[in-house]
C-alpha cells in the first residue's frame, strides 16, 4: 500500500499519446422510446484504470454500464473492449463481470456456491474452482461464513461476496454500480479503500458508477461527471475539484461560489472582470476569453480569505458583512453578504484553537483571494 | 411489551393494563372464529361420515344401522356404539375395485398435475415478464373464466371434443385428419377437462412467486457466463419452487376426488374414486362404504397437504 500513492502518480495513461484505450465508447447513444438515456457519447477508459462515473440519478450513467455488461445494446455507435466491437455479444460471452447495485445474490445458494457459480459456467475443474473460492473468501474475509445462505449475512458482508463472485472469473472488466450504495457511512468509508487495494491487488480495470461524489474522489483515478446523457468533464479528481470546466461541473462537484459578471480587461497574463453587480476581480488564467464575453468567475470556499480589515497586499477584496456563521470544529463557514448583495460562501480551516480576528454576526468584514484562486468558466 | 403483568411500575402501565387484558381478548377472538368455523363446519361433519361409515347398511331411513339417538335413554346410545365396526373398512380391501379406483385417480390426478404444471408455467412466466401495466389485465384474464358455471364450462368442452365436435370440424376443414378423432369419452378427454378447469389453480401461485423474483438475479447469472436457458434452470426454476408445489398441490388434491369432469368427459368405463363414491351413495344407497370411500379419500389427501405444509415452513424458515 505505501507504494501506492507514487505508482498511481506514475499511472496517468490518459496524458500518454501512444497509450491504447482498453474501453472505448465511440459517439454511443441509447434511446428507450422518446427518452434518451445516452446521447452520442464518446469516453476512453484505459487498462487498469479506476474510473468513476459520476453523475446523480437518470443522467444514463447506469445506461452506460449495462451496454458495456451486454443488458442493452446501444441505439448508435459503438463500444470497443480492446479492441473489439462488443456490439451483439451477449452478456455471457463478454470479458467483463458485474456487480449489481442489490448484489444480486442467488437467494438459494450458499457464499460459496455464489462465488463458484460463474467458474463452474467457464467449465473450470472442481478441484480448481475449490482452490479460488478459497482464494476468494480470503481476499474478502469471509472464511468462516462459506456455507451461509445471503440471508444470514450482514448488508456489508452481502456486499463482499457480491464482489467476490464478481471477481472470481478474473475478468478484463470489473463494472460496479452504487457498489457502496447500500452500506452505511463508516462501512462504506472503509470498503472504499478496500476496493483500491483490491483493485491494485488485481490489476482489473474498474468501472465503477455512484452519484457520491465523496466516493468518486476517494477512489476514482479518473472520474466522469455525467449529466443528461452527455459527459460533462472527464479529469481526475484533482482536475474536476480545482479546474472544473463548467458551470455544471463547478456546481456539482463540491461547494463552489459563481460570479457573473463579463471581461473588462484582457491583459498579458490578467484579465479583469467586472461583476454583474459592480465587484471588480482580477484572475490570472483566463487565458481564452475575449473582452466584452460573458463569464462565471467559480471560486471555493476554501480559497477566500475573510478578515476584518482590508488585507493591505490583496489584489482581490470585497467588503461585506458576516451574515452567517456556522463551528464545525475542523473548520468555520462563514455566509458573507458582499455590499453589492451577492453571498459569499468562505471556510476557514481552524488550525490554531484561538482565533486572532474573530468575527461574528453583523460584522463588517472582507473577502479577498489571490489572482489564481478561481476559474473563469464560458459555459 | 412483555413484563407487562410482572412489573406494572408506573401508574401509565397500570392504567394501560385492562386495555392490553382487552387487546388480548380480541386477538385471541380473531383466532377462535375460524377454528369454531372448521370445528362445526369441518370437524363435526367428518365425525358424522366417520361415525356412519361403521355402521351397516339398511333399508329404513336413514338407510343405515345403528342410528345413535336418545330414543332408548342414555343406555340405548351406549348400546348403539357396541354394534359399530370396520367391516366397511375390510370390504374396500376386498373389492379390487375400489383399490383400482383409488390408483388410477392418483395416477390422472398426477399426470394431469404435471400436464397443467406445463401448461402453467409458461403462461405464469409470461405474465411475469410482461409490463408492470398489463399485468392486471393478464391476472383478470386468467380468473375471468370463474365467472361462468364450472359444470357449464366442462359442458362446453363436450361441444368441441365429440366426434361431430368443433375441434374436429376444424381438423377435417384443414384436412390435417381425415377420420374424426375419438377424444370423448376418454382418459384424454378427462386429462383435457381437468388442466382446463383447474389451470388458474396453478397460474396463480406461480405467478405470484415469478412475480417477485428479482429480474437482477437472471441478468447476473448471465453476467457470470451462463446463457439464458442455464439461468431459467439454475435461478428461476429452484426460486420458483414454492409456487411450484402449492399450485401443484392445488390441482392435485380435488383431481384426485374429481366427479364432474370424469362423468361428463370420460364417459362410463373411466374408473375414479369421485364417481365409485357417486355410484355407492346414489346408486346403490350404500352410505357407509361411500362413508368409508369419503374417510379413506380424505386420509390419502391428508398427506399431500401435510407435505404442503412442511414445504412452506421450510421456505418461510429460509427467508425466501
Amino acid at each position: 500500500m505505501k507504494s501506492l500513492g507514487s505508482i498511481r502518480r506514475d499511472f496517468a495513461p490518459w496524458n500518454d499519446p501512444s497509450a491504447k484505450p482498453y474501453i472505448q465508447f465511440d459517439k454511443v447513444t441509447k434511446k428507450f422510446g422518446d427518452f434518451t438515456a445516452v446521447s452520442n457519447l464518446s469516453l476512453t477508459i484505459f487498462e487498469r484504470e479506476f474510473f468513476a462515473l459520476l453523475g446523480a440519478s437518470g443522467c444514463g450513467k447506469s445506461t452506460l454500464l449495462r451496454m458495456l455488461a451486454g443488458f442493452e445494446e446501444p441505439t448508435a455507435g459503438r463500444i470497443l473492449l480492446d479492441g473489439q466491437d462488443l456490439r451483439g455479444i451477449p452478456p455471457y460471452k463478454r470479458p467483463v463481470n458485474m456487480m449489481f447495485q442489490s448484489y444480486a445474490l442467488f437467494p438459494h445458494m450458499t457464499v460459496e456456491k455464489n462465488i463458484a457459480f460463474g467458474l463452474k459456467q467457464e467449465g473450470m475443474p472442481a478441484p480448481d474452482i475449490e482452490k479460488r473460492v478459497a482464494e476468494m473468501l480470503r481476499l474478502v474475509k469471509l472464511e468462516q461464513f462459506a456455507k451461509r445462505k445471503p440471508h444470514q449475512l450482514s448488508g456489508g458482508q452481502r456486499q463482499r461476496v457480491a464482489l467476490a463472485r464478481s471477481v472470481a472469473k478474473r475478468p478484463k472488466v470489473l463494472l460496479l454500480d452504487e457498489p457502496l450504495g447500500a452500506l452505511d457511512k463508516k462501512l462504506r468509508e472503509e470498503t472504499q479503500f478496500e476496493l483500491m487495494d483490491l483493485q491494485q491487488e488485481l490489476g482489473l480495470t474498474f468501472v465503477v458508477v455512484t452519484h457520491d461524489q465523496e466516493e468518486a474522489m476517494t477512489m476514482a483515478d479518473r472520474i466522469g461527471i455525467m449529466d443528461r446523457g452527455e459527459v460533462m468533464q472527464v479529469a481526475t479528481p484533482a482536475e474536476i475539484y480545482e479546474a472544473p470546466t463548467s458551470r455544471f461541473v463547478a456546481h456539482f462537484v463540491g461547494n463552489v461560489n459563481m460570479f457573473e459578471g463579463k471581461v473588462a480587461e484582457r491583459a498579458a497574463n490578467t484579465t479583469r472582470i467586472t461583476g454583474a453587480t459592480g465587484a471588480q476581480i482580477v484572475v490570472e488564467n483566463a487565458t481564452d476569453t475575449t473582452k466584452g464575453a460573458d463569464i462565471v468567475f467559480a471560486i471555493r470556499p476554501e480559497k477566500i480569505k475573510v478578515s476584518s480589515r482590508k488585507p493591505a497586499d490583496a489584489v482581490n477584496a470585497l467588503e461585506g458583512e458576516v451574515y452567517d456563521v456556522a463551528y464545525l470544529g475542523d473548520m468555520t463557514v462563514y455566509h458573507i453578504k458582499l455590499d453589492d448583495g451577492q453571498m459569499v460562501r468562505a471556510s476557514a480551516l481552524n488550525a490554531a484553537r484561538v482565533s486572532e480576528d474573530p468575527l461574528t454576526w453583523n460584522d463588517r468584514a472582507w473577502v479577498s483571494f489571490r489572482p489564481d484562486a478561481g476559474v473563469v468558466l464560458t459555459r | 411489551m412483555t413484563n407487562i403483568a410482572a412489573a406494572p411500575s408506573s401508574a401509565e402501565t397500570a392504567a394501560q393494563l385492562p386495555t392490553k387484558l382487552a387487546k388480548g381478548f380480541v386477538d385471541r377472538l380473531v383466532i377462535i372464529v375460524p377454528y369454531l368455523w372448521l370445528l362445526f363446519f369441518f370437524l363435526v361433519p367428518f365425525i358424522i361420515v366417520f361415525k356412519i361409515s361403521l355402521s351397516q347398511t339398511a333399508i329404513s331411513m336413514p338407510p343405515y344401522t345403528p342410528v345413535l339417538d336418545f330414543g332408548d335413554g342414555i343406555s340405548g346410545f351406549f348400546a348403539g356404539f357396541r354394534e359399530l365396526n370396520f367391516d366397511n373398512y375390510t370390504w374396500l380391501t376386498q373389492d379390487a375395485l375400489y383399490f383400482n379406483a383409488y390408483v388410477t385417480s392418483l395416477i390422472i390426478a398426477g399426470i394431469s398435475t404435471v400436464l397443467t404444471l406445463i401448461v402453467g408455467y409458461p403462461i405464469a412466466y409470461g405474465m411475469a415478464r410482461a409490463p408492470a401495466t398489463i399485468r392486471p389485465t393478464l391476472l383478470m384474464l386468467v380468473i375471468l373464466p370463474f365467472w361462468t358455471s364450472f359444470l357449464i364450462r366442462v359442458y362446453a368442452w363436450i361441444g368441441i371434443l365429440k366426434p361431430e365436435g368443433l375441434l374436429n370440424q376444424v381438423l377435417l376443414a384443414t384436412g390435417l385428419i381425415s377420420q374424426p378423432l375419438v377424444i370423448l369419452n376418454t382418459y384424454t378427454a378427462i386429462f383435457i377437462g381437468i388442466v382446463y378447469s383447474y389451470l388458474p389453480f396453478m397460474v396463480l401461485p406461480l405467478y405470484s412467486s415469478l412475480e417477485k423474483m428479482d429480474y437482477s438475479l437472471i441478468e447476473a447469472a448471465q453476467d457470470l457466463g451462463c446463457p439464458p436457458i442455464g439461468a431459467f434452470w439454475k435461478i428461476t426454476f429452484p426460486l420458483s419452487l414454492p409456487g411450484v408445489i402449492a399450485g401443484c398441490l392445488l390441482v392435485f388434491i380435488p383431481a384426485v376426488g374429481e366427479f364432474v369432469i370424469p362423468d361428463l368427459l370420460g364417459g362410463s368405463q373411466t374408473l375414479m374414486i369421485g364417481k365409485t363414491l357417486w355410484n355407492e351413495f346414489f346408486a346403490n344407497r350404500d352410505w357407509p362404504v361411500s362413508s368409508a370411500v369419503a374417510v379413506i379419500l380424505l386420509l390419502v389427501l391428508t398427506v399431500p397437504i401435510m407435505f404442503f405444509q412442511q414445504a412452506q415452513a421450510k421456505a418461510q424458515e429460509q427467508g425466501k
